[in-house]
């Protein structure tokens, strides 16, 4: 026992030694949760919309001002012709803006009908398609409520009560901070275990480690808990910050969250063994882990785009991510709050990856050196 | 050295990878006390055979003995009782001098209090007591490998494997390192080495030639000069090993 605690003291020496390293662990963390969670937002707030058409006219005005008044779109200038406001979008000041037919108050008084034309700027697509949304909705409660006014209450018209269960406010951080924490844990756990276990071979320490009457697997494992270790600080700081600063609600039990949290943390140190028994660099150590895990985990894991519109390819080859399972298993725990039979699937997916990682590296270990 | 006991015995000692036959049937033994080098040009099968006798890698066929336990299975045991120091320099660098000396006694399953004493008269012996809290990587050369050697020694294994330990460093450097192996030597502890230094070569008590994974040549420097009319090591080894 007495040699496995020399060994895992010495790694602790190694990681701590290395301050700039150290650092940038503990740091790395906050900063992306930061970074994620202000500066890469997929909301629109304010969005400028520009009015082409008559300011006096009454259902214009009436229009005008609830566009206004709604908190993710604001008015900005009007126009006497489209190709102003066109000008406006191209030198970016303006999101969309709205053109309203002449004599517009008259026509859909007299006719009941009156065209309103949505130009959007699709340079940016996503951002056009949730401006355009924003502005529809103003559209329809108007006409619902002018319609309403003219026929009287009781004509038919569909009125949709929208809600968004578990997040009202449609922050994007109950959908970062799950991800980030899946990229951390996993970067830090496969990246610095097989980057550090590799500069051993490369050393040639290694060698003189496994001359030792140590058994390989106890120099695995003094290898891994430093690292677990360091996870562990990483989780509860990414943690704290969602809860405290991002005020992502942890609504589910905490002790099933950890548990989780150990059990993807046990699969990405089985990932990061596996590098190290391919690599013999530390540059491909490095390589591999970063276009090779971390690259499909950001694009295919559900962090940024939606695992449900992938084709189906690359949904199966999505299901073989752990990072997948685990970023599910922390929106279900944290935002739905559910227990461990609604996560049973997940959890045990996550689990067979982590024994099966862990045993296939380690039994790689010693021969492959 | 004790020609009474044998420290290593191998006989008919067969490695192959695939079709390549690594080392090819060598039999040979090495006396307790003795220093014994093991030569061989690059790819002559030297290291092969050396992890085996460390108990890293099993041999196809043959059989032996390291310490008095069989290479064939009993290689936990054998780890227990040699020493070994790699070619390349194989310390912590990141890791002060007393940390080194502390971890690998604490691999080999040294108390703390032997760490302790082992850890100031080691560093008493090699004259490196304020080197005590510097860093491995801040020593020079040659203090890394005569540390490396009393590391390697730590545990007072009867067997200590050297591969190529003085690569790299000038002459006087080497010939002091050369110093510690004989005092080793001299109480009872039995020296294994292989090294590319024909000047090292003359040091030791007997050498062996490796050529294509064969033994060509086994003596004192003495006798195999004799043998093959040569006047020093050097031209021993080119007229064996350049043979082919």
């Amino acid at each position: 026992m007495k040699e496995i605690f020399a060994f895992i003291q010495k790694a602790f020496r190694h990681i701590f030694r290395d301050r700039r390293t150290t650092l940038i662990v503990l740091v790395m963390p906050i900063v992306q949760i930061i970074l994620f969670g202000f500066a890469i937002s997929t909301e629109v707030h304010n969005a400028v919309v520009d009015v082409v058409g008559d300011p006096g006219d009454p259902v214009v005005r009436n229009i005008i001002d609830r566009i206004d008044n709604n908190k993710y779109l604001s008015i900005g200038e009007f126009h006497n012709s489209p190709s102003e406001a066109e000008v406006r979008i191209r030198k970016g000041k303006a999101k969309a803006f709205l053109c309203f037919e002449s004599d517009f108050d008259k026509k859909f008084s007299s006719q009941g009908k009156a065209v309103i034309q949505i130009v959007s700027d699709g340079s940016d697509p996503n951002s056009a398609q949730i401006v355009m949304n924003y502005i529809k909705g103003v559209l329809q409660s108007s006409q619902v409520e002018f319609s309403e006014r003219m026929f009287g209450v009781g004509t038919t018209s569909m009125r949709p009560n929208v809600q968004l269960m578990y997040n009202p406010a449609m922050n994007s951080s109950y959908n970062f901070v799950p991800g980030v924490m899946g990229l951390i844990l996993m970067l830090i756990c496969s990246m610095m275990t097989a980057v550090s276990i590799v500069e051993e071979k490369e050393m040639g320490t290694m060698e003189l480690v496994l001359v030792s009457p140590v058994k390989p697997f106890w120099i695995i494992l003094s290898k891994l808990i430093p690292y677990l270790f360091l996870s562990l600080i990483n989780f509860v700081s990414v943690l704290l910050l969602a809860h405290y600063v991002m005020e992502v609600p942890i609504r589910g039990s905490l002790t099933l969250l950890s548990f989780s949290a150990l059990i993807f943390v046990g699969s990405s140190l089985g990932l990061g063994l596996l590098v190290s028994v391919i690599s013999k660099t530390q540059q491909t150590a490095m390589l591999l882990c970063g276009m090779g895990l971390t690259m499909p985990t950001m694009l295919l894991s559900g962090i940024i785009f939606p695992c449900e519109s992938m084709p189906v390819a690359l949904q199966v080859l999505s299901d073989f991510i752990p990072a997948k399972w685990f970023i599910i298993i922390v929106k279900k725990i944290m935002i739905q709050g559910v227990g461990l039979q609604e996560i049973a699937k997940e959890l045990t997916v996550l689990s067979g990856m982590a024994v099966f990682l862990l045993w296939v590296s380690v039994k790689n270990f010693k021969t492959r050196l | 050295m004790d020609k009474d006991i044998k420290s290593i015995e191998v006989r008919d000692l067969v490695k192959k990878f695939g079709d390549f036959t690594a080392v090819n049937d060598i039999s040979f033994h090495v006396f307790k006390g003795e220093i014994f080098g093991f030569l061989g040009a690059n790819g002559a099968g030297k290291t092969t055979a050396m992890r085996i006798l460390c108990g890293q890698s099993h041999p196809t066929s043959g059989e032996g003995s390291v310490a008095g336990f069989s290479i064939v299975n009993e290689q936990e045991k054998i780890k227990k009782h040699i020493g070994y120091m790699s070619q390349k320099f194989s310390l912590y660098p990141d890791l002060k001098v007393w940390e080194n000396i502390e971890l690998f006694g604490g691999i080999y399953g040294l108390s703390d209090k032997q760490i302790a004493e082992k850890t100031e008269s080691m560093l008493k012996a090699l004259d490196m007591e304020k080197a005590k809290d510097m860093y491995v990587s801040d020593i020079p050369l040659g203090w890394k490998q005569k540390l490396a050697f009393s590391i390697a020694m730590v545990h007072d294994p009867e067997i200590v494997f050297l591969d190529e330990p003085t690569g790299g460093v000038d002459p006087v450097t080497r010939r002091s390192f050369w110093e510690l192996i004989y005092k080793a030597a001299s109480t009872g502890v039995t020296v294994f080495v292989t090294t590319h230094y024909m000047d090292e070569a003359e040091y030791c008590d007997r050498v062996s030639v490796m050529v294509d994974g064969r033994i060509e040549a086994l003596g004192s420097p003495a006798e195999l000069k004799g043998r093959y009319e040569a006047k020093d090591m050097d031209e021993v080894f080119t007229k064996i090993a350049g043979r082919r």
